[in-house]
């Protein structure tokens, strides 16, 4: 073998990691609320009277789901400033995880809003509030209410797809890694450690959603 | 400097995309061979087969893609193996693919109502062939759209592989961006490429989701 696992750097290097984790919980909370709110008007849109608008959003979600992250992430960041729109490289990719997950969540929100029984609006209806109350008051938190398992596995892995922004230079966990390797010339060590932080990020940011969503959303219907 | 045009830059996103397509379906076959392995293990009546099984579909499904080829790509060569790009790609997506088919399939195993095990006990069949005859082949048709739809994710996954230096779609355009220096076009395309391959799988997941859901 003639190899020795070597973690001394790990002490210097707590710092560096430390902040890499901050940015990419950053980005997952910035991107979670995002496109959650996002995905609400595109659930609303696929379910819109208007033929164009459902295509639209439908087309949207296609193409979304159908191309890598990666791509979309370079199309924002390297293709847009084409048109003049030069993003700097968080901007970029808190756009592109945005939009990213608003596809995902699109169909997940969809699927909540249409297991809410046709009953709830017509009783609304006949209690005489208006349509966006009814919205907003009867039908969306039901639908929060079924989809909330679905949306907190897509956030849990929207956190671990984001490891790929390190590629457009966004100082988040895999950046740092990668900044680390070079200096210590420990590549394995450090991608080991940082696999593990990702681990624990996802393991609690999953603990924290279901809890959170049990007391706020499930406690708050009972 | 070298002038490209536009069907030069087509031809060779092309030509990588041979290569998008080869490591999908080798990582596929593999995952699937190896996902039938864990999936044994995980409906396993030994509980430290079970939790071993729990833990590594755990492992990779809680750790980011990127992450584990790194450690494929940096790690192997400590324990003496030579590694090339294409054997890292091939090993991780392997690996993380085994993970979620075992997932997926172990989701079709337990949906089974327990008399179809019963049923195979009562007719004489021991374990092996109430698994190959009675119970693998409802759980794999029970999650047919699941797995399809997994497919998908696999193709698309492999764009991470240009990270750790395998040729295929995306380093291949990066390459080709820089020299052409037209992002746009360069990444529409790749798009494009990305979108033919996965669009005509997505609508037969979508298919065999309808057809689960009339039935």
């Amino acid at each position: 073998m003639g190899y020795a696992l070597d973690f001394g750097w790990l002490n210097g290097a707590i710092g560096m990691i430390a902040s890499g984790a901050v940015m990419t919980v950053f980005l997952i909370v910035v991107t979670s609320i995002a496109g959650t709110l996002l995905s609400i008007f595109g659930a609303i849109g696929r379910r819109s009277r208007h033929a164009i608008l459902r295509k639209l959003v439908a087309g949207y979600v296609e193409l979304i789901r159908n191309t890598p992250f990666l791509v979309q992430l370079f199309f924002i960041f390297f293709g847009l400033p084409r048109f003049g729109i030069r993003l700097d490289p968080v901007t970029a990719a808190i756009l592109a995880m945005t939009l990213n997950m608003a596809a995902y969540s699109t169909e997940i929100v969809g699927a909540g809003l249409d297991a809410v029984p046709k009953g709830q609006s017509e009783a609304a209806k006949a209690l005489g509030l208006r349509p966006r109350t009814i919205f907003i008051k009867i039908i969306l938190p039901q639908a929060l209410k079924v989809i909330f398992p679905a949306l907190t596995s897509q956030i849990v892995i929207m956190m671990l797809e984001s490891a790929v922004v390190s590629q457009i230079a966004v100082r988040e966990l895999t950046y740092e890694a990668d900044m680390l390797q070079a200096r210590t010339f420990r590549a394995f060590e450090t991608y080991f450690v940082v696999t593990l932080v990702y681990l624990g990020l996802s393991i609690a940011l999953r603990k924290l959603l279901y809890t959170a969503g049990r007391r706020s959303i499930a406690g708050g219907m009972a | 400097m070298i002038e490209f045009t536009f069907w030069d830059i087509a031809r060779n996103l092309l030509l990588a995309a041979r290569w998008t397509v080869l490591l999908s379906i080798v990582a596929f076959a593999g995952g699937a061979i190896f996902g039938v392995a864990i999936l044994l293990a995980r409906i396993s009546k030994r509980k430290w087969l079970r939790r071993s099984a729990e833990y590594y579909i755990g492992l990779f499904q809680g750790t980011p893609l990127l992450m584990q080829l790194f450690l494929l790509f940096f790690g192997l060569p400590l324990l003496g193996f030579r590694i090339e790009a294409w054997t890292a790609a091939v090993l991780g997506l392997t690996l993380c693919a085994s993970a979620f088919l075992a997932e997926i399939w172990r989701g079709g195993v337990q949906s089974l109502p327990s008399g179809q095990w019963d049923a195979g006990s009562s007719l004489g069949l021991h374990y092996v062939a109430q698994l190959r005859l009675i119970i693998l082949p409802q759980a794999f048709a029970i999650t047919r759209a699941p797995t399809v739809g997994f497919l998908v994710q696999l193709i698309k996954s492999t764009a991470l592989t240009s990270i750790i230096g395998f040729e295929e779609l995306v380093r291949t355009s990066n390459a080709i961006n820089n020299a052409t220096f037209e992002p746009f076009t360069v990444y529409g395309l790749v798009a494009l490429i990305y979108f033919v391959l996965c669009y005509p799988l997505t609508r037969y997941t979508k298919k065999l989701e309808l057809r689960a859901a009339q039935r």
